[in-house]
């Protein structure tokens, strides 16, 4: 079979805006080639729909490198699609076959509110970070080198708590709707450094309260959104989050 | 920290305690087993060992402690499975697990636990409540809990209620028991395995166990 000929069936959830109930609307793809990546099939589908004067599909795109965090398509039932660690705009269609019919759903979260057709509004995140996620330091000159010595394995694990990019994957894929994963990679990813050591307990106390807040669901320990991650963020950022929360109410004054 | 958002209200606080009350419960089963296995030996040993454990004053304190847990566990579980739902309103249309997170373990636990609550009342009004017959052990009158025990695993419906029972109280706790690790922050790449793995035999011996137990009480009819 020729790369190019392939026929997909597209299950899509259409909503107008916010109120609307939204529905499933089906399309037909005809010269689906393997190459293409998910979007770009449904640059593709939404060509043709503004050529034939219907409302195209809107969805959450912006590097279309696997870094920004904005794509956020549930693909048959999937965060991100069928792929390991791949965000929606990673995924390719060589992962599908002709004839496949694939349903496109947004990620849904009481905290996750649908804006139109497939984008959510995650605004709760930045919530959640604007809360704590941050370190208080004036800026000025750098360091001098070696002023400040982190090991080279917290060094690691800080990095790769902070390679979450904050899509919403382990939302959409976590059945109780929970956000931990998330936050408990932005709480890791400065509870691992001196820097943000300082304010550990705080940043802790206060992203967990703005997180329950918003609406998301507790942790049942599934690890489903591990599974999910684009970005392979542990469980064990979790269990890191449990401690310094647990530091934070118990033994700290300003928890 | 304002009020509305204390250690007890906040979704960490809620799986912590959760994972305590079940560390509790955990615990009870394991000795709960162990001392059951004394029918094994005979019914002066289960008779003796039962007059023991309920002759000591201190069995109230213990009791308590264990209705408090199970409560505890039991309404925790409760607000926790409502607001989990309520942080969904809208189901997806299709969801498939990756294959990598969610087991059937951890998926039914509200199921299971419900299994277990059932399990709980009936089990306490068939033996703690049931029938008392008394024996008489060196010139000691006792309770002979054992000939409960025998009596109400004549019946083969019973006998699979209770194996039934403990076969979700066995998937149950093979999810609890590493679930609780996690929920106080212990998850290191050198001990999680072996916590997974104990968790599994835990469940298996908790489940088997209690399962044979009814099986001979069934058979020495």
């Amino acid at each position: 079979m020729s790369n190019k000929d392939m026929t997909i069936h597209l299950k899509v959830w259409r909503q107008k805006d916010r109120k609307d109930a939204g529905r499933f609307e089906d399309y037909t793809i005809p010269n689906v080639s393997k190459d293409m990546s998910f979007l770009e099939m449904l640059d593709v589908l939404n060509e043709k729909l503004v050529l034939d004067s219907k409302e195209p599909i809107a969805f959450d795109h912006d590097c279309r490198e696997g870094i920004c965090g904005s794509c956020s398509l549930m693909i048959n039932g999937q965060a991100h699609g069928p792929e390991k660690a791949t965000t929606s705009c990673q995924l390719h269609m060589r992962s599908f076959s002709d004839d496949d019919t694939i349903v496109v759903e947004p990620w849904r979260a009481r905290a996750f509110p649908v804006l139109k057709d497939l984008m959510t509004d995650r605004s709760s995140f930045d919530k959640v970070i604007a809360s704590g996620g941050f370190v208080s330091v004036n800026t000025g000159n750098a360091q001098d080198a070696n002023t400040m010595t982190v090991s080279k394995e917290n060094a690691d694990l800080a990095m790769d708590a902070a390679a979450c990019i904050g899509c919403g994957a382990c939302v959409a894929s976590c059945p109780n709707a929970s956000a931990m994963l998330f936050a408990s990679a932005k709480i890791s990813q400065m509870a691992l450094l001196p820097q943000g050591k300082v304010e550990a307990a705080q940043r802790a106390s206060e992203m967990v309260k703005t997180m329950d807040e918003e609406g998301f669901g507790n942790c049942t320990n599934h690890a489903e959104c591990e599974a999910s991650c684009p970005k392979e963020i542990n469980l064990s950022n979790i269990a890191r989050m449990n401690r310094e929360f647990f530091k934070s109410k118990i033994f700290s004054k300003k928890g | 920290m304002t009020k509305s958002h204390n250690y007890f209200t906040s979704s960490i606080g809620k799986k912590q305690i959760m994972a305590l009350t079940g560390f509790g419960l955990v615990g009870f089963t394991m000795a709960h087993l162990l001392g059951n296995l004394l029918i094994f030996l005979g019914a002066d040993a289960f008779n003796m060992y039962a007059y023991t454990l309920t002759s000591n004053p201190l069995i109230y304190v213990a009791e308590a402690g264990l209705v408090a847990m199970f409560v505890l566990h039991l309404v925790l579980a409760v607000f926790l499975k409502i607001e989990n739902s309520s942080a969904r309103p809208q189901a997806y249309y299709v969801k498939k697990k990756t294959g990598r997170g969610e087991t059937f373990a951890s998926v039914t636990m509200p199921y299971t636990g419900l299994v277990i609550l059932v399990f709980i009342v009936l089990h306490l009004m068939n033996f703690k409540y049931g029938t008392h017959y008394t024996t008489m052990i060196d010139g000691l009158e006792v309770r002979d809990i054992f000939r409960t025990v025998v009596e109400y695993f004549a019946n083969p419906l019973y006998v699979a209620w209770y194996v039934f029972a403990m076969i979700a109280l066995g998937i149950h706790t093979s999810h609890g028991f590493q679930s609780m690790f996690q929920s106080w922050g212990v998850n290191h790449p050198k001990y999680t395995p072996t916590i997974h793995f104990v968790s599994l035999a835990y469940g298996l011996t908790v489940a088997s166990g209690f399962s044979i137990l009814a099986i001979y009480c069934h058979l020495l009819n």
